[in-house]
């Protein structure tokens, strides 16, 4: 008896994000219309509450330094394009194309790494399945701060310092547990006749691979990019750690922005709206891939 | 005739016996093969720096000291538990990290089940909760600490003086207290997005058959829902923990552990010996610390994420 065994039926709006299913609430009789009004109401009321600071963020991008900090807060001003402005004419570009650099590098790499992987603890499994799964998941618990100081000495020693490769290798390692697990979720899912029937027509392993296996995983494989691109873009630690004027990414530019000449608010916030819209653009796209991704397999 | 007859069919046995074996093996490493690169990669890029580790913290080594390290042993970590700062960074990763969870998982718990039912615009809302995990950390961490917190032109203390209180500063005089409010809005769409896959994948027959029974709405939930969801709130709670304790920009951007070090966690203070007081030693058994407690949350967390996934694989 596992209680607490997760139910079996398949989700309702599987592979159609934004599609919902919509049954709930139904059931039960003629529930009066207005208490269903005043509670679409409240929801409203809170999602906006709490939206709030995203919007002020971008409220504050479009001002000018002076109505950015001023009080009382300025909630009429004229917009401007200014801190947009300066940041593309400042020396934000380089950081930026470190972070895109980092985050599409290693992603290619976690999938070049993890594809295989999955495939040998899904479809033809190693023996020790269980261990190895064991193993990767174990890796992502350990506290990154506990191994920063050899990362660091090593890095230091063999001169790849401030070197974008250093990171690259680094978000490969972090995410590939991740997408590892995650790939595995989706290649479970591939029914056995497939193979049995591409195995029988005597298609090679790698045949399989591209002509079969990999079509059918295809949105998998969009969903595991996904994940691994906001954990590698929206890091922090190890390019804080092991960067410096070369190899520093966006959020060491953030950063930069706040401690160089003062503080900029509206140029910061104009600095946060750009280095957060790659990733928050792409989850608002793939809402459903995100819990599947978080979980790492787990929920659907 | 019999005589060589039974040598032969000995021999040949053994032979087949042998063959099939290097077949085995063949196939071990034919099924190997795929998996090795990963693993290898993840192991040089994890395990070494992690044996490092335990080595630094047996010896002593300071790089602002010139006298060179020598091997002491455990006497590191003798000395960062008598270390009360290192004991106070410990016990705020603890109530940043409960904190933060329990608070986000009860606010996500409501969102889910104000979302869990169709009304207009419902995508849009969905869409909008989940936007301050989609929010780069470091962004949400200023946003909070200077437009939300700032004491002369901030946002939160602009609508308390609204209600007539006096401005706080925030992230000096309450800084976990600020720390947490941040992470808590980043964190509770994580809770939420988990709950309501929960709540989604309930069976509607088994829903209707209680209403029909004449269940009311909060036995519904508290009998038929809340069980289901517990496999979802065990699963959001761990990895929420195993995430959020290692929180580490939010204190760096926010308060730098500060006042002092009132909101240091134990990233932050590790971090701080390592990279500004260049103890090597000492930030080392803090390092092996961490990680036995993690691993006391984590062998709760792999077990529940194992227990899930041998339940779909009978399915």
């Amino acid at each position: 008896m596992n209680v607490a065994a997760p139910p079996q039926t398949p989700s309702t709006d599987q592979g159609a994000p934004g599609v919902t299913p919509g049954i709930r609430g139904n059931g039960s009789a003629p529930k009066s219309r207005s208490s269903g009004g005043l509670l679409t109401a409240f929801t409203w009321v809170v999602a906006l509450i709490f939206f709030a600071p995203v919007v002020w963020m971008v409220l504050t991008s479009f001002k000018q330094e002076s109505a950015a900090a001023s009080s009382p807060p300025s909630f009429f001003f004229e917009p401007t394009l200014d801190q947009y402005r300066n940041i593309f004419t400042s020396d934000a570009a380089p950081y930026f194309l470190n972070s895109v650099i980092a985050t599409g590098a290693s992603t290619v790499l976690v999938l070049i790494l993890a594809v295989p992987a999955a495939y040998a603890l899904s479809i033809r499994p190693v023996k020790r399945t269980q261990d190895a799964l064991f193993f990767f998941i174990s890796t992502k618990m350990l506290p990154i701060v506990a191994v920063i100081m050899p990362i660091y000495v090593i890095a230091g020693q063999i001169r790849m310092l401030d070197n974008i490769v250093t990171l690259i290798i680094l978000y490969t390692a972090m995410n590939l547990p991740i997408a590892i697990w995650m790939m595995r979720s989706f290649f479970l899912e591939v029914p056995g006749e497939v193979l049995e029937a591409a195995s029988i027509d005597g298609a090679s392993l790698i045949m399989t691979m591209r002509r079969v296996l990999i079509p059918m995983v295809a949105p998998g494989i969009a969903a595991t990019a996904l994940i691994c691109v906001i954990f590698a873009w929206n890091e922090f630690f190890f390019a804080l750690n092991l960067t410096a004027a070369n190899a520093a990414t966006a959020p060491i530019y953030l950063m930069s922005t706040m401690t160089s000449e003062g503080l900029f608010l509206a140029q910061l916030s104009a600095a946060s709206v750009l280095a957060s819209l790659p990733v928050v653009l792409a989850g608002w796209i793939a809402q459903k891939q995100l819990v599947r991704g978080l979980s790492m397999g787990a929920v659907k | 005739m019999t005589t060589t007859a039974t040598p032969l069919t000995d021999t040949r046995s053994a032979e087949a016996i042998r063959a099939q074996k290097a077949a085995e093996r063949a196939e071990g490493w034919r099924r190997r093969a795929p998996l090795l690169p990963a693993l290898i990669f993840v192991i040089v890029c994890t395990q070494i720096p992690f044996l490092l580790t335990i080595w630094y913290s047996l010896r002593s080594r300071n790089l602002l000291r010139p006298e060179g390290e020598q091997f002491v042993g455990l006497g590191n970590f003798a000395d960062i538990f008598l270390d009360s700062t290192f004991r106070a960074a410990a016990l705020n990763s603890v109530i940043i990290t409960l904190g933060c969870v329990v608070v986000a998982l009860l606010l996500g718990l409501g969102l889910a089940l104000l979302l869990d039912r169709p009304f207009a615009g419902r995508g849009v809302v969905r869409t909008l909760l989940i936007t301050p995990f989609l929010i780069m950390p470091v962004a949400g961490a200023m946003l909070w600490s200077i437009s939300m917190f700032n004491p002369s032109y901030g946002l939160v203390n602009w609508l308390i003086g609204l209600v007539g209180i006096s401005p706080v500063d925030w992230t000096s005089q309450y800084p976990v207290f600020s720390i947490v409010v941040a992470l808590v809005w980043q964190w509770t769409p994580f809770m939420m997005l988990l709950l309501l896959a929960g709540l989604q994948s309930q069976q509607h027959d088994v829903l209707e058959a209680a209403a029909m029974d004449g269940a009311s709405k909060w036995e519904t939930f508290r009998y038929i829902t809340l069980p289901h969801l517990r496999f979802y709130i065990e699963l959001a709670v761990l990895l929420g923990v195993i995430y959020v304790v290692n929180t580490f920009d939010h204190i760096y951007l926010m308060t730098a552990g500060g006042p002092g070090t009132a909101s240091a966690n134990l990233p932050f203070y590790i971090y701080q010996r390592a990279f500004l007081g260049f103890d090597i030693g000492q930030s080392a058994a803090m390092g092996v610390v961490t990680v036995l407690a993690t691993i006391i949350i984590s062998l709760l967390a792999l077990r529940l994420i194992f227990r899930s996934l041998n339940a779909k694989e009978q399915s």
